[in-house]
């Protein structure tokens, strides 16, 4: 009897120390391809970040190859790109953000109407759609007939159309946390319905959706393929909406096409991945740091 | 606001039913009264109807559109129904049964909380008094006044709970409605929120929704008792247990059932 137990316990501590082994070997082989990127984009890239990669818009294709043909290190920046993606994300964000916010916050405290549940149903959709289709339906509606011409607001465009469906399923799915016993306390005091909501409903959800919106904006700096067809790119650095701009995954794939701007790539991407990387840890100290909830 | 006459009720139920499905009633005909400054609990086994009859008093089951109400409330002689709801839920508090501070806010700000979601603008001198006077009337000013700028939800279950009471009185309303505001606690913040709710009564009129007997029978002036969504007996607490009229209240007395 009694060895029967220990044989039995020692059983059970192999088995559990084997299946420790197996899930701390699955944690390093998906952390290695991270360090690998970003460990290969760093030795490729960094030596040509400098002020100028900041400040400097893109080299022209002759600039760059006679640098690259003298072996220094290329002129120029992603300041164009920079400045083009600001642009665009401010923009898109400017829309998105309160769109998406009182979109999620109208289809939570109407989840049982039929018109809530369709647009759930649409942003659902929508969130399925790719990337490059939403570029062409802003270049239907913006490049076509607003600005007649590639822009920086059809890109924005786009963005908002990649943002909204990510902004609203956060939110919505965020403000479900809330115990409903908080929403009828504020109910309890008299509160009017629009203050439960700003004033109780959004700060206590704060981090919730502050993550979901530093996760859309995370997402839509990446993206190339609809603001190929929108803004399409510019070799200056532009605010005009209605001009066309660059943006730095734009700057990534011209200088890939390039075959003197070969190092500019890795450093460019270097920046993004760091960028984006540093911007989804912000959304984690964030949700950490205004957690009510 | 008490100018009317000691003998009046303070709330006046008249012939109300509640169903949260069409035609399943949850509360059937109750007609009651709650006197002015008592403790009047509400008791019953689980699923009477004790929460649904004691939300209706502020209307908060005009949350949810698909709960049905008719009959009538009177408070101060006026129907609660025909009033603005906003100024029906500053004249009826609310606690609930497990306690609820807004999470993002401190303690200070949870006890102004009615002022500033109602967007009632005080003086900061007028808001320390309202927070001090509400605090020290919830015996909870010693334990936090160090601590006023501290989020609520930093409090142990007890004096959250005291919070939540100090949230409610802040306004000063006339009556004070609490469902089970101790199911949720240890039998020490038990007690200080019945010694409270003993000082309170001074004060305010209190409606207590509780399921322990003993509870009821310690702090409460009047009682009634919930069966099935009707009510079934009410009067003088010390009455109902001692000398209870219906069979089915001696019956949950005895502890036959609940
Ligand atoms: N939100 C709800 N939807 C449907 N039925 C409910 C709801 N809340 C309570 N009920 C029903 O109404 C009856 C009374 O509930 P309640 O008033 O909460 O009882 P008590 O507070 O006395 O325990 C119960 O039968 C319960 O199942
Ligand atoms: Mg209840």
């Amino acid at each position: 009897m009694h060895t029967e137990l220990t044989d039995n316990i020692k059983r059970r501590t192999r088995t559990n120390g084997r299946f420790r082994y197996l899930v701390i070997a699955g944690s390093v082989i998906t952390v290695i391809p991270i360090f690998l990127i970003v460990g290969n984009l760093a030795v490729k890239g960094y030596r040509q970040i400098n002020l100028a990669f900041f400040t400097q818009p893109a080299p022209d294709t002759f600039q760059a190859m006679m640098a690259a043909s003298a072996g220094e290190i290329i002129p120029g920046g992603i300041a164009n790109g920079l400045t083009g993606s600001l642009l665009m994300v401010l923009l898109a964000s400017l829309f998105a953000i309160p769109l998406g916010l009182m979109t999620g916050i109208y289809i939570y405290e109407n989840s049982t109407k039929k018109y809530a549940q369709f647009i759930r149903s649409l942003t659902e959709i929508l969130q399925g759609v790719p990337s490059i289709i939403l570029g062409i339906i802003a270049y239907l509606w913006i490049v076509k007939n607003i600005t007649r011409g590639y822009s920086a607001l059809a890109g924005s465009v786009s963005l908002t159309i990649m943002m909204l469906p990510l902004i609203i399923r956060s939110t919505e799915e965020t403000m479900r946390m809330i115990p409903i016993s908080i929403r009828e306390a504020a109910f309890a005091l008299g509160t009017p319905y629009y203050k439960m909501i700003y004033k109780i409903l959004i700060p206590v959800s704060f981090s919730g959706l502050a993550t979901g919106v530093l996760l859309a904006l995370s997402r839509i700096l990446g993206e190339t393929a609809p603001l190929m067809l929108t803004a399409l790119g510019s070799p200056a650095i532009s605010f005009d909406v209605t001009r066309p701009v660059s943006a730095v995954p734009l700057l990534i794939w011209d200088f890939y096409n390039d075959p003197n701007m070969v190092s500019l790539v890795w450093s460019a991407s270097l920046f993004l991945m760091v960028f984006v990387l540093s911007m989804n840890l912000m959304a984690r100290s964030v949700a950490s740091k205004h957690k009510y909830i | 606001m008490n100018n009317t006459p000691q003998s009046d009720p303070v709330l006046d139920i008249r012939n109300l039913f509640i169903a949260y499905e069409p035609e399943r009633y949850a509360v059937k005909d109750v007609s009651a009264s709650v006197k002015r400054n008592r403790i009047t609990a509400i008791m019953g086994p689980s699923g009477c109807g004790k929460s649904t009859l004691l939300r209706a008093m502020n209307r908060l089951h005009e949350l949810y559109p698909n709960i049905q109400t008719k009959g009538d409330i009177l408070l101060e002689g006026q129907s609660i129904f025909s009033m603005s709801v906003i100024e029906l839920r500053r004249r009826v508090g609310m606690v609930f049964q497990r306690p609820n501070p807004f999470p993002n806010m401190t303690i200070y700000e949870n006890v102004v909380a009615g002022f500033s979601l109602n967007d009632i603008r005080l003086k900061k001198n007028q808001r320390d008094e309202i927070v001090e006077n509400a605090l020290r009337n919830v015996a909870l000013w010693d334990e936090v006044k160090e601590s006023l700028f501290r989020k609520g939800t930093f409090l142990s279950g007890g004096q959250q709970q005291r919070l939540c009471v100090a949230r409610a009185i802040a306004f000063n309303p006339d009556v004070l409605l609490l469902d089970e505001p101790t199911s949720a606690l240890d039998p020490v913040a038990t007690s200080k929120i019945e010694d409270l709710l003993g000082e309170l009564k001074k004060k305010y009129t209190l409606v207590l929704v509780t399921h322990n007997m003993s509870q009821a029978a310690r702090i409460s002036d009047e009682s009634m008792f919930m069966y099935l969504g009707e009510l079934v007996e009410s009067g003088p607490t010390g009455t109902l247990f001692t000398t209870p009229k219906d069979p089915r209240t001696e019956a949950y007395l005895t502890g036959k059932f609940g």
